[in-house]
């Protein structure tokens, strides 16, 4: 297959980018669509020309790495990551545009390369238990409902990638930090900290810059991992709570360990 | 001579843990933000490692290549972790546990590791739910387990088929909490690229800083390697993109001996290649195995579709050959078995190099909801990445390269010989002998992470002496050495992208040190690869511009280490004169096609030591000793 | 809660409960007209003069009347402040024109501000027209609200007017219904389809509620108002004084 690729190149953070055509050919429709920039940049290196930098690492899925912008849509038009996207997927002779993600809070380091860091330090607000190494409680003494286990897994199952932010018109991050929230807060595990941790995670998601629900829904249908509006609805929920139930103490105190 | 002194603890096997956790030496809680702790990879051994040294006190920076700490590696096991709680009431117990993984790894690793690693298997599974990883539940809300290849117990824990990916998140999100506590840095987008040693004591690491290009130098009390494996020297493998052997090879290179190097698993179910384009292979979990029947056609002229094969002319291998365990056979033999079909031209696909894995029967005895259930989103994954139902048509499946059992030499504290310098998860050799069982990878990760190395480190840095400052001469000269090989790399100017020197090594590798190796063979890879290495030396293309983003740089360099580790593993398979586990010459085998094992002068581990560029490496040897178990011919029929 | 974009988006949900609320009494009270010019006083009048009167001598006259307006001029400012604030930190978020490809977003979604400034600007005629009986196209009279419906709708511009306010309402309320159900946290797996159904049917009665009543006068199913109605009121207009 041969495909005219338009792909956005910028140097560095503090530079201009622009458009720059590429054109590949006999690619092979079972290749992903890495595998195809591979074979560009193979091509590239051998004329001696500068690589195209893109993210990726487990090209399975399930690491959240790839981070493309393909023909407007995050990781591509069939919800499944970029890593996952196949040429098979594409007609023959298109003309393809591979952009990086477009949020100012996820800043292009170059070319394809984002930088989502602002992602982990809304984990950092929250996103976790606050248990720490040692003996622990047999975990069967706390029963969960396999229900209930359903329910927190299909929200922990996000893979971090920032597709939501990407695809989000507002550039929110509610997806995600719905997400990580739900499963928590789901979990008999979660709950000492409940309260706190929407109400962190928001705060710290608002710090960030990141922008804010508009109930459009495209974050949802871009997810690779197909994760429900419904967190959106529960982090709301529990943001509410969280907000009434906030005194002047909160964040230092849940860290002190 | 270097003596390796494993340090094993004295008395009982049960006790010998206990022995050393009661003797050991402590820094009191007022003196631990003083000794500074330096990680290595953030996957499940390094972040659990960083997060609990962290919430004991002490000061950690946690280095990883990735943009995040949650995207390591260890996210994508799939599968499940062990655990020797006996749940399912079938008599299970840390002996079982402690047999089954000595007689996996078919019998070459040390066995006061793996009595430790089998009783603290009990305590990860609590740790992981007090974090709140969702592990599949029964009815009752109790935690459900299944089997896995090579036992014959239910001892696997479970998270659908994501059990790495939320154990992963549950190990960064206790390591994101110590970051926000302030006990913990991370730093994302650094590559280690070489250990420092004063006085032949581990005290810094130098990094590149990926985005900037800065190289910057860290001083620890402390350094542990938690890098991962190294499969990725054959090019396409299950690992990611990114894995690499450059933190441990480094570390080889400073005097760290490189144990076992030749001992890699080549993981049975795996999508097979399709075409040269391929830049990884996908892993579908052996969970599978469970309830999938692995078959091939009894004719090599075959043309029919699988659904019309009638059953007389299929030839289920594994079941026919291993009655006792047929389709869960351990790896190793699952995947030469399937080798071994395919090479009588059996093999199914357009390659040739395929067997089916079916679940017509599983699916007409339990329903498809009932599979749908249990294997959902393997079935998905394998649907978009090959176009094809496996609910309707069986799974072709072929073996490929996924764990590497071998890794640097570590003593019972997982301190490697250079002090100060541990290694924990696949970065070290210690417990799966020559062939790792299903589910147990997690299972060592989290084990090394929180429950043994924190305390080893800390009984070391009651002890480290004084802490050096990366004014150091010692940190100037090591960095001048990375600057030099970064330039180096740049310098040479050719027209050749590392991705084709190391799909080449692959090939040799995979070909000459892969599934089954002879004398021959190894001595020819041995001549490949330094044609290999030379070519990259004298042809290599990389973006210029080392003061910034390069990912062709970041590769090259990799692939630099890989070419010298290629060397080694084949040295290595050549002084095995053996067959055991992954490692399979074919000149000692059973008149059966087995496996044939010689205790009698490879019981033993063999720790290799770099001699300089030019220099053979050099071996030495650990004896293995076996006092809790009888060493004998596995058999899994 | 302001400070954050949730809290914030909370306060919209909250004030736009307020609103929605306010157009189903507002939907039923209309429905009085339905009864048509009657023999002396049109049932639309009387309700009229009951709402003025509601309450006395307890509450002063008009009391209700005006309260419910001060409630309602506070819901649709904080509403509109929020909303901006919003919609100027979303911007800021990302760069202009991307996403490039919108993924399956709802029109009436994406027309929220539009519908929103229009709704604005209807309410704005609106008032003008029938409460302070500014826009007197038609001959309009304090307190004789039967007779200023009729007169007024029997003009097919106006008519078209009110027509095409409620299709911005309908559109409006169709994302906000759903969308508020959404930001309070109402939702839930098993109740998301009838959430969705609900918002659509509650769409539906305010739409066609108001609807009803322009479309009658228009096509003459509600008959001339009596002959006295235009000297039949003796009290003021409460807003139109």
């Amino acid at each position: 297959m041969n495909f005219k690729l338009v792909i956005w190149r910028q140097h560095g953070p503090d530079e201009e980018g622009s458009f720059e055509t590429h054109e590949v050919a006999g690619i092979d429709p079972d290749a992903s669509f890495l595998e195809m920039l591979d074979q560009l940049n193979a091509r590239l290196g051998r004329e001696k020309r500068p690589s195209i930098a893109f993210d990726s690492d487990c090209r399975e899925g399930i690491c959240g790495a790839c981070s493309l912008v393909i023909d407007g849509t995050p990781h591509g038009p069939q919800q499944v990551t970029s890593c996952q996207t196949y040429m098979r997927d594409f007609v023959d002779g298109a003309t393809i545009k591979v952009e990086p993600y477009r949020s100012n809070v996820l800043p292009v380091i170059r070319d394809l390369v984002v930088d989502r860091s602002a992602l982990d330090r809304v984990i950092e607000a929250g996103g976790f238990i606050s248990t720490t190494t040692g003996p622990q409680p047999n975990p069967n003494a706390m029963p969960i409902a396999p229900k209930v286990q359903e329910q927190a897994m299909d929200a922990a199952v996000c893979i971090g990638c920032g597709a939501c932010v990407a695809a989000c018109p507002n550039g929110s991050a509610v997806l995600f930090t719905g997400a990580k929230v739900t499963h928590l807060n789901l979990l008999p595990q979660g709950q000492p900290e409940r309260e706190d941790r929407a109400f962190n995670m928001v705060n710290q998601m608002d710090e960030e810059g990141f922008g804010g629900c508009t109930n459009f829904g495209e974050c949802s249908r871009a997810c690779p991992q197909e994760i429900s509006l419904d967190v959106i609805g529960m982090l709301n929920r529990e943001y509410r709570k969280g907000a009434a139930a906030q005194r002047p103490k909160h964040r230092s105190e849940m860290i002190a360990q | 001579m270097i003596k390796l002194d494993a340090k094993i603890p004295e008395g009982p096997i049960e006790d010998k843990w206990q022995t050393w956790l009661d003797r050991h030496s402590l820094v009191g809680p007022r003196n631990r933000a003083g000794k500074n702790v330096i990680v290595i990879g953030t996957g499940l051994a390094g972040s659990s490692a960083a997060a609990s040294l962290a919430a004991e006190g002490f000061r950690v920076k946690a280095f990883c290549f990735q943009d995040s700490p949650r995207r390591a590696h260890s996210i994508a096991a799939q599968g499940g972790i062990n655990a020797a709680k006996d749940f399912a009431n079938e008599g299970d117990s840390v002996r079982r546990l402690f047999v089954d993984t000595m007689k996996g790894g078919d019998f070459r690793s040390r066995e006061a590791n793996v009595w430790r690693l089998a009783q603290l298997s009990e305590n990860i599974i609590d740790q992981a739910v007090a974090q709140g990883v969702p592990f599949n539940r029964e009815y009752g809300g109790s935690l459900a387990t299944r089997s896995f290849g090579g036992v014959l117990v239910q001892r696997t824990f479970y998270s659908r088929g994501q059990t790495g990916q939320q154990l992963m998140l549950g190990a960064y999100s206790a390591l994101q909490h110590q970051v926000a506590a302030g006990n913990a840095e991370v730093f994302n987008r650094h590559e280690m690229l070489d250990v420092v040693l004063v006085d032949g004591v581990a005290r810094g690491v130098i990094v590149r800083n990926l985005v900037t290009g800065e190289i910057e130098r860290h001083a620890g009390d402390a350094v542990i390697l938690a890098s991962g494996g190294y499969t990725n020297v054959y090019y396409l493998s299950t690992n990611a993109m990114g894995s690499n052997v450059t933190a441990i090879w480094r570390a080889h290179r400073q005097g760290a001996l490189m144990a076992n190097p030749c001992y890699t698993q080549i993981h049975p179910t795996c999508i097979p290649q399709s075409g040269e384009y391929q830049s990884k292979l996908t892993l579908m979990s052996e969970s599978l195995r469970n309830d999938g029947r692995v078959w091939v056609p009894r004719s090599p002229d075959e043309t029919r579709t699988p659904g019309d094969i009638p059953e007389a002319e299929r030839y289920y291998f594994l079941e026919e050959r291993y009655p006792a365990f047929g389709n869960l056979a351990p790896r190793d033999i699952a995947s030469r078995a399937a080798k071994t079909v395919c090479d009588d031209g059996l093999g199914v696909g357009g390659t040739g190099r395929g067997v089916y894995l079916d679940f017509r029967d599983a699916i007409a005895e339990h329903g498809r909801d009932t599979i749908e259930r249990k294997y959902g989103n393997l079935f998905d994954m394998y649907s978009k990445i090959t176009g094809d139902d496996p609910y309707r048509t069986p799974m072709m499946i072929y073996p490929a390269p996924h764990y590497a059992m071998g890794g640097l030499w570590v003593d019972y504290e997982l301190q490697t010989t250079i002090p100060g310098l541990f290694a924990i998860g696949e970065a070290n050799f210690s417990d799966h002998g020559a062939n790792r069982l299903g589910a147990s990878a997690l299972m060592q990760t989290l084990a090394d992470g929180y429950f043994i190395v924190p305390h080893t480190v800390t009984d070391y840095m009651t002890r480290s002496g004084d802490a050096v400052g990366t004014d150091d001469s010692a940190f100037e000269a090591t960095q001048d050495k990375v600057e030099t090989h970064i330039a180096a790399l740049v310098d040479v100017g050719g027209s050749t992208v590392a991705q084709d020197f190391h799909q080449r090594l692959g090939n040799v590798m995979l070909d000459k040190c892969g599934l089954a190796r002879n004398a021959e063979g190894l001595t020819e890879a041995l001549g490949e690869i330094r044609r290999i290495k030379a070519e990259f030396w004298s042809d290599l293309r990389v973006d210029p511009g080392v003061e910034e983003l390069n990912q062709s740089l970041e590769y090259a360099n990799r692939v630099s280490d890989f070419l010298e580790l290629g060397e080694l593993m084949c040295h290595d398979a050549l002084r095995h004169e053996e067959s055991c586990g992954g490692h399979f010459r074919e000149e000692y085998e059973t008149p059966d096609g087995e496996a044939l094992r010689d205790d009698e002068h490879f019981a033993k581990v063999t720790a290799w030591e770099y001699k300089g560029d030019e220099g053979d490496p050099v071996p030495h040897d650990e004896q293995l000793t076996f006092e809790n178990i009888k060493l004998a011919t596995r058999s899994y029929k | 809660m302001w400070r954050s974009t949730i809290g914030k988006k909370t306060i919209v949900a909250v004030t736009g409960t307020i609103l929605i609320a306010y157009l189903v009494l507002h939907m039923v009270g209309n429905l009085n007209s339905l009864f048509g010019p009657g023999g002396g006083e049109p049932r639309i009048d009387w309700y009229a003069e009951w709402l003025r009167t509601f309450g006395e001598p307890l509450i002063p006259y008009a009391g209700v009347v005006w309260a419910v307006r001060a409630i309602l001029l506070g819901a649709i400012v904080v509403h509109i402040v929020a909303v901006v604030q919003l919609r100027t930190r979303n911007r800021a978020a990302r760069p202009a024109e991307f996403p490039a490809r919108r993924i399956g977003r709802s029109w009436e979604a994406r027309l929220m501000m539009v519908s929103g400034v229009l709704l604005v600007a209807f309410i704005v005629f609106h008032l003008l027209q029938f409460t302070t009986l500014t826009i007197d196209v038609t001959p309009l009279e304090a307190g004789a609200l039967y007779a200023n419906l009729y007169n007024a709708f029997q003009e097919w511009y106006l008519v078209a007017i009110y027509l095409a306010a409620l299709v911005f309402l309908g559109s409006h309320l169709r994302h906000a219904v759903w969308s508020l159900c959404q930001t309070l946290g109402l939702d839930s797996p098993e109740r998301n389809a009838g959430i969705r159904m609900g918002a659509n049917v509650l769409t539906l009665v305010i739409v066609l509620g108001f609807a009803l009543v322009p479309i009658l006068f228009f096509t003459g199913a509600l008959g001339e108002p009596p002959a006295d109605e235009l000297s039949a009121s003796l009290t003021t207009l409460g807003g139109g004084s």
